[in-house]
């Protein structure tokens, strides 16, 4: 397959906001159900063990006439839970039998609330996880929460959701994060056969397809895109930070590498890339997946540091193990984590002589030109000071 | 260790032109002990612990003889000091977001002023942060932000959320292990003081006496007219208990006293005392959702007593602990009772929950209605507010109605617009009352 029809087919998976591929998905077998799931993490291999699908829902993106969403939310609060909600109570997702809200700030956290008023029909669970990364402590906790998910939906399909199931779920998404390991490490290599606005399509795919059928996805892209010719340019390699919940437009991604930029890595749908290595697939599986949580997770603003001196680790690691030369920092307007932890971040890359820029904006930024233009300045600040 | 102060009589301390209970120049008088107390606390060798409100483990610091600071606290006296707006504007020339907690601003940009605190006297950087992350996720950048800028030692107690509003058992024994595995054992290496559990237990006495003269004086708003305010007023009244006394005998005699005042304006039929002196009549019952703004405090409750307008209960009240559901600190049980009480702060249930209180503070304190007062900083208070309006008109019947200002940031109180929407919800409340006379 070219990347051409790859690339397409993701972007019309990107564009439904219909959800046409989940039913379909539950059209082919009868009693099949679908859940979805807020960023940053939720341990979907729980969700497909149940034999269900795990649906990433990212907000409406900028094709979405938000209208009665907006009556539920203040100017200073954040878009992606009104354009969720507009997508609720406009049937778009009906669907879902059931939504996870991931602990990740107040506003998700309280809509968590409205979910469980507006769709009282439907399976609602806020899905907290362990600040403290003891196992005894914090990971006694979070097996408990696993569990109440794992019973949760197995009583929703009707049977429990046994240990084999688990540690077959656990091994199909081991499988899923290799490929995009090897596809994050493919674009950090070679950025110009793998630009970002076609590798960020090829991710978002994996938020409504089957895992393994994502899996093949991104297997046959990095085979496309590595075949493929195309000119390789003079640009700046830079990391992408705070894209972790509210996505932005398409047309920013395109626009930050448009103006020389190479993004060579990022924070979007952390969710697929969450467990930084395998999972066991011996052994208990509820205890395989926090350990994995509590200890070889990536790190994001909803998580905790528990020590000073880890802050801005893993950005700073992205930025080694990527050969980046720049950060750039782009949080949702009104978004509490990325706003809070940036200046933080910012002394942290300051520290180590890492150039950075920031910048923020809305699921549904129309004006691209500033960003090209912000993003332009930042591409040739880095390029003029690599040649001095 | 806190000790407690003789507490003088009333009179020495009046000042002519603002109008007080008795007990809110008490309660003044503590608030303004606690800043000697952290200003003396260097000079005496006392080590200084850092707090939220939420979650607020009073009775456990003062088990290590911890000078006991709070940061919100400090910044809404800011605010009413009128200093939080300077500081607001430092933090955001130094890389704050305009879009983040004011709060959070106040407190960075005063600790970059220096080691100065609200009263002026010294405010000493903590010698520990204890990140009680109970209902609001922006604690726990704030506490970074300290740490990160000021290497202060942070010891995290993760509350989880009631997502289900129930406290289940696991939630409860995650906070208890966190506090005999992490939590003392920290506060006991900074402040090399041992834990004595009987210690803690004392202390969890005086709360609870404490906490059964708050419920007494808070429901006492239940008469007509109510004696008191339950948001303005409350304020006052929830000081010492939200903050650096809970535990203390100086809270325990604080309340009893209070509760004495109150109940006395109770026999007398009086209405509460507003900084321009009794309110003489009660025209319309509130309940108030949502933190007030503390820059303009006072013109704030000039809008509502001006037309007769008492709060009759507020969530607000209940953000350093929900007490009138029965509640109390149980020395019995002490870790568990410390868990159950974090666990519980308004802030840390779910919306329906927050509904279900609405609504049954309506019923009980007979109120005209609600008014949410949405905060720009306080996405914890302010996120799924305007469904908890409709919620509550829909199961009432109350009118309810929507305004919006900030904690403690001056650029985010427009008088005109507040006092307007005001008195079309007062005139709104006649009407519906006219209404259903005819």
């Amino acid at each position: 397959m070219s990347v051409k029809a790859i690339v397409d087919r993701c972007e019309a998976l990107f564009e439904d906001l219909n959800f046409q591929a989940v039913k379909d998905w539950k059209a082919a077998a009868p009693g099949r159900k679908a859940i979805g799931y807020m960023p940053v993490y939720v341990p979907r291999e729980i969700i497909h063990a149940a034999g269900m699908l795990p649906v990433g829902i990212l907000g409406g993106g900028d094709q979405l006439e938000v209208i009665q969403g907006d009556a539920y939310y203040q100017s200073y609060i954040c878009r992606i839970p009104r354009s969720t909600i507009e997508l609720g109570l406009t049937g778009r997702l009906d669907c879902l039998d059931g939504m996870l809200f991931p602990s990740i700030c107040d506003v998700i956290r309280n809509l968590s609330g409205m979910w469980q008023i507006l769709f009282k029909d439907k399976y609602v669970r806020y899905f907290d996880v362990p600040q403290e990364y003891r196992d005894a402590v914090g990971g006694a906790y979070y097996v408990h929460e696993l569990e109440i998910l794992r019973d949760d939906l197995g009583r929703l399909r009707g049977r429990p959701v046994t240990d084999d199931e688990l540690r077959a779920a656990i091994g199909v998404y081991n499988e899923n994060r290799r490929a995009i390991r090897d596809l994050y490490a493919f674009r950090a290599r070679t950025p110009w056969l793998a630009p970002t606005a076609e590798v960020y399509l090829v991710l978002r795919a994996g938020m409504v397809l089957p895992v393994d059928e994502h899996t093949r996805l991104v297997r046959d892209y990095i085979a496309a895109a590595s075949a493929a010719d195309r000119p390789r340019r003079d640009n700046a390699r830079v990391v992408v930070t705070g894209v972790f919940c509210e996505q932005p437009p398409l047309g920013l991604i395109k626009s930050i590498e448009m103006a020389g930029c190479y993004i060579v890595d990022d924070d979007f749908m952390l969710v697929t890339r969450w467990l930084l290595e395998d999972v066991p697939e011996t052994g208990n599986p509820l205890e395989e997946l926090s350990r994995a949580f509590l200890h070889h997770s990536a790190s994001t603003s909803a998580k905790y540091d528990a020590r000073r001196e880890d802050k801005g680790k893993f950005l700073l690691e992205q930025v080694r193990t990527r050969g980046a030369e720049g950060v750039v920092f782009a949080a949702p307007s009104f978004c509490d984590p990325a706003l809070l932890e940036r200046p933080m971040l910012q002394d942290v890359l300051a520290k180590h002589g890492i150039p950075y820029t920031a910048f923020k904006y809305a699921e549904n930024t129309g004006q691209m030109a500033p960003i090209r233009e912000q993003a332009g300045t930042f591409a040739d600040s880095i390029k003029l000071w690599s040649a001095a | 260790m806190s000790t407690p102060t003789p507490i003088a009589g009333p009179e020495s301390r009046r000042k002519p032109e603002v109008q007080k209970e008795d007990a809110m120049w008490l309660q003044k008088e503590l608030i303004n002990k606690n800043y000697m107390e952290l200003a003396r606390a260097r000079g005496e060798g006392r080590k200084v612990s850092a707090t939220f409100v939420p979650g607020n483990l009073n009775e456990l610091l003062m088990c290590f003889d911890f000078a006991r600071s709070l940061p919100e606290t400090n910044a809404l006296q800011n605010g009413m000091r009128k200093k939080s707006g300077k500081f607001i504007m430092d933090a955001e020339r130094d890389g704050q977001s305009e879009d983040v907690c004011t709060y959070v601003k106040a407190d960075l940009g005063m600790m970059m002023g220096g080691e100065i605190g609200p009263t002026g006297d010294p405010l000493p950087t903590p010698d520990v942060l204890l990140l009680s992350y109970t209902g609001c996720f922006t604690f726990m950048k704030w506490f970074e932000l300290i740490r990160h800028k000021y290497g202060c030692e942070t010891v995290m107690l993760h509350v989880p959320y009631q997502g289900d509003g129930k406290i289940a058992p696991n939630m409860r024994d995650y906070v208890v292990k966190q506090l005999q595995e992490n939590v003392i054992p920290t506060l006991e290496r900074v402040s090399g003081v041992k834990f004595d559990i009987d210690r803690l237990r004392e202390y969890m006495k005086e709360s609870q006496k404490a906490e059964e003269d708050l419920v007494a004086v808070l429901q006492s708003a239940k008469n007509r007219p109510s004696p008191i305010d339950g948001y303005f007023g409350a304020v006052y009244y929830i000081g010492p208990i939200f903050t650096a006394f809970r535990g203390t005998p100086e809270a325990t005699q604080y309340y009893r006293v209070l509760r004495g005042e109150i109940e006395q304006r109770v026999r007398e039929g009086k209405g509460p005392v507003t900084p321009e002196g009794e309110l003489a009549e009660e025209k319309y019952r509130l309940v108030v959702e949502g933190p007030p703004n503390w820059t303009s405090f006072r013109d704030f409750w000039k809008m509502f007593y001006d037309e007769g307008a008492v709060v009759v209960t507020s969530t607000y009240a209940k953000v350093g602990g929900v007490y009138d559901f029965g509640f109390r600190h149980d020395p019995d049980r002490p870790l568990e009772s410390l868990a159950e009480y974090c666990l519980g702060c308004y802030t840390n249930l779910n919306l329906p929950s927050r509904i279900d209180m609405i609504c049954k503070y309506i019923e009980e304190y007979q109120a005209d209605g609600l008014l949410i007062n949405s905060i720009k900083s306080c996405n914890s208070f302010s996120a799924g507010q305007l469904l908890i309006l409709r919620e509550v008109e829909k199961r009432t019947g109350k009118p309810a109605a929507f305004i919006e200002t900030d904690l403690v940031d001056p650029r985010y109180f427009s008088a005109a617009n507040v006092k307007n929407r005001l008195e079309s919800y007062f005139q709104m409340i006649k009407q519906k009352r006219t209404a259903a006379a005819h």
